[in-house]
């Protein structure tokens, strides 16, 4: 399937329609947006991979003794900030949820194009003020800035407070612009039992955008009137309540998880249905557990917090609460399992991210289990298990997603195809790198090694798991390197890409490769299911191409 | 937004409005009203946000479904966030 190949004469499409800085710095083209995202995103997924190295360089002997315990701190919490705030979050959304979605449905653009641009420059303001934020010394809070400390730390927290604080005014931008677009731009017969899996797993994420951010934004506003104006919100000695501020904090940061994964889970269901050849198994279940991840995702935010405190009935009924959210998680993962049964699998670089996809996701969801459970939660706090635990969500899933549909879809958004040799050895690098780095952190935590500590020679007995993780860590940002290295080198030598390389379903790969302007050439009318990958791979049926 | 216009003398009064309940917050804040001082603030702020809500947000009178659903699923998250929240702070221990 891969080798592919298509004589394509040079058409007119949104990336050679115009020229000139100003024609993408003004651009309300949806595609163009997703790409100077794109870029955004890779600039910072860089610079929050560069202070990945620098923690994981410290840990590699027991003394602190590549940086004082100062930098260390700044060290993490600026890797947390930017990675969570300026690449994870609007990694899937931003880019391929902005480049697909109108095609998907077969829309011209999104509902608010303009609204659209908006949203990409306030996330360039944000990270503005979190580049300045680095360069002059950087904050030390940990990304969860938890008060009292917060309120009173002498380095750079109030202007990484007010990126993170415009930055989430773009994420908010982005959801509503999707939720908007879904129910009022579908083309005729795309109704909502026939939209992909992907755009559904969109819409959910949009819906925690749209009522969890605000209230992050609220969070920092408060925390920044207590600092100023010395308002007795968080603090006791004001009479405040510092759990408070935990509380609004998880309320929004829980489900944030939701939001890098979910959009993630869209891209796998996707590349599955593609690569198996057959329809989701089970594609009603699939669509409505994004939604009730959604729902469920706001119930269970103070399993953060089971040793900070909380009421002891509260600890419980959160931990119920949490055991829920597993279900429609564990929907998904059984679904797509049983969508190989029987189906005609084929091993392409995209599918081998989604088979680490649902490995590593489903071992970050299980121990998540244990973290739910109050007992195993009290032992492992604050340990190496839980970066462990969140890093098979949020890296193993979230950028084997990202990565996944970037492989999936770069013949779409670029018009070449990239070389799949490579691009499997990129994948498998990428899962042995994540797997070193990761898994000994599981083992360090329920042993006991703290999080946060940037000397542990007084247990050097972690040593050679540290070794091993840093080791690993290193072949994972080689695994990083390569996508980029050989996505940029196709653009040049890369063999033009055909209309539809994988002869997968959906109304993005029924217009041209790269996408004219306007998406399609005339109006697409949608009279097919889902994934109807049987009526593609049979042979007696002849597609028609939509638009064309 | 046709079908349910808004007068400019209606979003003006609104506005007035506004300004009163703003005046009678500070005006409250200078009066001891011991354990009452956060409720009286909270109420002045949500009939405040009602106001904007419904006039400015044009929800009175909206005939969309999906915009009810939204402003009701809206106060429902609210209601989960003070809810659970103070499923916390009212059954603590030490409190």
């Amino acid at each position: 399937m891969s080798t592919v190949k298509a004589q394509v004469t040079e058409r007119t499409n949104y990336l050679n329609a115009d020229y000139g800085v100003r024609s993408w710095l003004l651009t309300t083209d949806h595609k163009r947006i997703a790409l100077l995202y794109l870029i955004s995103i890779t600039f910072f997924f860089f610079i929050g991979g560069f202070y990945a190295l620098l923690i994981r360089l410290e840990l590699l002997t027991p003394a602190g003794d590549l940086v004082q315990a100062d930098t260390y701190n700044k060290l993490f919490t600026m890797h947390g900030m930017v990675m969570v705030f300026f690449f994870l979050i609007p990694s899937i959304p931003a880019v391929l949820g902005n480049f697909l979605i109108p095609m998907m449905i077969g829309a011209k653009d999104l509902a608010f194009p303009r609204i659209n641009l908006l949203s990409w420059y306030l996330y360039i303001i944000g990270g503005a003020l979190m580049c300045h934020c680095m360069l002059t010394g950087g904050a030390d809070t940990g990304w969860t800035f938890y008060v009292p400390f917060s309120a009173i730390t002498n380095t750079k927290f109030v202007e990484a407070g007010l990126a993170i604080f415009v930055a989430g005014f773009s994420s908010i931008l982005t959801g509503l612009n999707f939720v908007v677009t879904v129910h009022r731009m579908r083309a005729p017969g795309m109704t909502w039992s026939r939209l992909p899996l992907f755009v559904w797993a969109h819409y959910a994420t949009s819906i925690i955008q749209l009522l969890g951010t605000p209230v992050i934004a609220i969070t920092i506003l408060l925390v920044a009137a207590e600092r100023t104006l010395h308002l007795g919100i968080f603090d006791p000695k004001l009479g405040g309540d510092p759990l408070l501020f935990q509380h609004l904090f998880w309320f929004y940061s829980h489900p944030a998880v939701y939001i890098m994964i979910l959009p993630a889970m869209g891209v796998i269901s996707e590349v599955i249905a593609c690569y198996a050849r057959k329809r989701i198994f089970g594609y009603s279940f699939v669509a409505f557990s994004s939604i009730a991840i959604a729902v469920f995702g706001f119930l269970v935010w103070a399993h953060h917090m089971f040793v900070a405190g909380i009421s002891l009935y509260s600890a419980l009924v959160f931990s119920m609460l949490s055991y829920a959210v597993a279900v429609p998680s564990a929907v998904k993962v059984f679904n797509w399992t049983a969508t190989l049964y029987k189906g005609s699998i084929h091993y392409d670089a995209p599918m081998l991210y989604a088979f680490g996809f649902i490995g590593l996701f489903t071992v970050g969801g299980l121990t998540g289990l244990f973290l739910a459970a109050l007992g195993i939660d009290v032992h492992v706090t604050d340990t190496y298990f839980v970066v462990a635990h969140f890093h098979y969500i949020m890296v193993g899933g979230a950028v084997m997603g990202y990565l996944g549909g970037m492989h999936f879809w770069w013949p779409k958004i670029s018009g070449k195809l990239y070389p799949e040799g490579w691009a499997k050895l990129a994948a498998l690098i990428v899962f042995v790198g994540f797997n070193l780095t990761f898994f000994p952190q599981f083992i360090l935590g329920y042993l006991g090694m703290p999080r946060r500590y940037w000397d542990y020679s007084h247990m050097p007995e972690f040593q050679v798991l540290n070794v091993a993780s840093t080791a690993g860590a290193t072949i994972l940002g080689i695994g990083y390197l390569l996508p980029m290295v050989y996505f940029l080198w196709s653009l040049r030598y890369g063999d033009p890409a055909p209309d539809n390389p994988w002869n997968a379903a959906g109304l993005e790969w029924k217009t041209a490769s790269p996408p004219p302007t306007f998406n399609f050439d005339s109006d697409p009318v949608v009279t097919w299911e889902a994934y109807n990958y049987d009526e593609i791979d049979a042979p007696h049926i002849q597609e028609a191409p939509v638009g064309r | 937004m046709a079908g349910h216009a808004t007068s400019l003398k209606t979003y003006f009064t609104i506005w007035i409005a506004l300004l009163i309940f703003t005046g009678l917050t500070v005006f409250a804040a200078r009066i001891d009203l011991g354990v009452y001082n956060a409720a009286v603030a909270l109420t002045i702020a949500s009939v405040k946000a009602t106001l904007v809500a419904l006039f400015f947000m044009h929800i009175r009178g909206t005939s969309e479904r999906l915009t009810k659903l939204v402003v009701v699923s809206a106060l429902f998250f609210l209601f989960l966030l003070l809810g659970l929240s103070m499923s916390d702070y009212l059954t603590r221990a030490w409190h």
